[in-house]
């Protein structure tokens, strides 16, 4: 039996962006796989604890008796197993580049978003949200210079970069819905806010982006144990 | 394919080093431009301009930020030269995890373990410690973790080794006492000739280390 004919498995969670990211790459390559739910707040199964015993994480992929731990790492490993519908570019100029973003999105974006909805006081939820919009607006350059007038950072096709970023979009929407600002909008980064619709409209994103609404419930009741949760 | 290559490097710095390591194993002429970090030249800041950080790679006048997509980049554009990436998807994602690994953990607790003291110092080396063991553990029985060869993890890892003498004096501890596969492996490493030149000698990197205390003012 090849190797790619091996038996896929997911782990994960339907909120996680990191995890979509992984969904996103096996659709793309067409490949059947079995997406195990972790609850992570009923504390993590023993096939999680087994499967990434350092960092006890999200997503793993289990292909027959390989694990694979870390989303980006994931995704490259994907493209590497199943060389159809290519992920990363095939110029390794252009792949650094894809990759230099990828790293920008989980080292500094990111985390720059997430600290919008943990901010106490006004003065720091301004701070989180200009270095959020900040962060757009090199990303709108940065897809300008990528996608070459082409509908994705992959230019015909969703490639690496376009599922880095886009499996934020989820988390994008709902911070914008708390916060009342677009922080996507014609003005600062009109390229962008087509190029999300274009991404969430995706045959291999749709089924696995979750709904605005259904992020916003999940992240009211994620806010409201970290609040319950005593701190020692 | 050479083409004009630029590497712009901070000499202490172990991210520079895997770069230099990386183009010396495969033999690659390149021009090494020292940078001042008080005083950033106008060629950083136009080739690094999100991060204004070294190391920088100009190929042919363009840029490749971060060292492991330096690292990557040069086993790509110059992949008949000693691979130091395996081939196999699988053995590439261990080999990706683990220089993952390295990168959230090595830098930031070394960094604990000379700018803090007392509990945060005495955690972090707890921590550094259990991190090199598990790296031990990924070794194993292995020449380097690249097998008989250096390999990602090797090139990745083997530049912080410049830093243990300034962890051990400011920490007060003995790496090789915790972790003797672990040094080793770096004495294996410090034979080949592309390691050996590409980092610093320790005790110099201590002394920029006691500098780098007194201008931040830590004792």
């Amino acid at each position: 039996m090849a190797k790619s004919d091996a038996e896929v498995k997911v782990l994960g969670t339907w909120a996680s962006p990191f995890v979509m990211r992984v969904r996103i790459a096996l659709n793309i390559k067409s490949v059947a796989y079995e997406f195990l739910q972790e609850r992570l707040w009923e504390g993590k199964s023993e096939l999680l604890l087994k499967s990434n015993p350092v960092h006890r994480k999200v997503p793993v992929l289990i292909h027959g008796d390989d694990t694979i731990c870390e989303s980006l790492i994931i995704v490259q490993y994907i493209d590497e197993v199943w060389p159809s519908a290519p992920i990363l570019p095939s110029d390794p100029h252009e792949r650094a580049t894809a990759r230099f973003w990828g790293a920008y999105l989980d080292d500094k974006w990111f985390p720059s978003l997430r600290a919008i909805g943990m901010a106490e006081g006004e003065d720091a939820r301004k701070a989180a949200i200009g270095q959020v919009e900040e962060g757009l607006m090199l990303l709108e350059e940065a897809f300008g210079k990528c996608s070459q007038g082409q509908a994705f950072f992959g230019k015909d096709q969703i490639g690496y970069l376009d599922i880095t970023f886009g499996c934020f979009l989820g988390w994008l929407r709902v911070t914008e819905k708390m916060s009342g600002i677009k922080l996507l909008n014609e003005i600062n980064t009109p390229a962008l806010l087509k190029w999300a619709n274009r991404f969430c409209n995706d045959a291999a994103v749709k089924d696995v982006m979750p709904e605005t609404e259904k992020l916003a419930e999940f992240a009211k009741m994620l806010k409201g144990r970290v609040r319950a949760t005593p701190t020692s | 394919m050479a083409g004009e290559l630029v590497l712009l490097d901070f000499w202490p710095s172990p991210f520079g080093m895997r770069s230099r390591i990386a183009l010396a194993e495969k033999g690659i002429p390149y021009e090494y431009r020292e940078e001042d970090l008080r005083n950033k030249s106008d060629l950083l800041l136009q080739m690094n301009p999100v991060h204004k950080k070294i190391p920088v790679l100009i190929h042919n006048g363009k840029p490749v930020c971060e060292s492991v997509i330096q690292v990557q980049y040069i086993d790509e554009v110059w992949h008949d030269k000693a691979p130091l990436i395996p081939s196999d998807p699988y053995q590439r994602a261990v080999a990706r995890f683990w220089v993952d690994f390295i990168d959230k953990k090595i830098y930031e607790l070394g960094s604990k373990i000379w700018k803090t003291k007392g509990e945060e110092q005495a955690n972090a080396k707890k921590e550094f410690i259990e991190c090199l063991k598990l790296l031990e553990g990924e070794l194993g029985d292995k020449t380097y973790f690249g097998g008989e060869s250096l390999g990602y993890v090797d090139v990745a890892l083997v530049p912080f080794y410049s830093w243990f003498y300034a962890y051990e004096k400011c920490g007060d501890f003995s790496i090789e006492a915790e972790c003797p596969k672990m040094i080793a492996w770096v004495k294996r490493c410090m034979q080949k000739e592309s390691v050996a030149k590409s980092l610093p000698d320790q005790e110099k990197v201590y002394e920029f280390i006691l500098q780098l205390k007194k201008v931040f003012g830590i004792e």
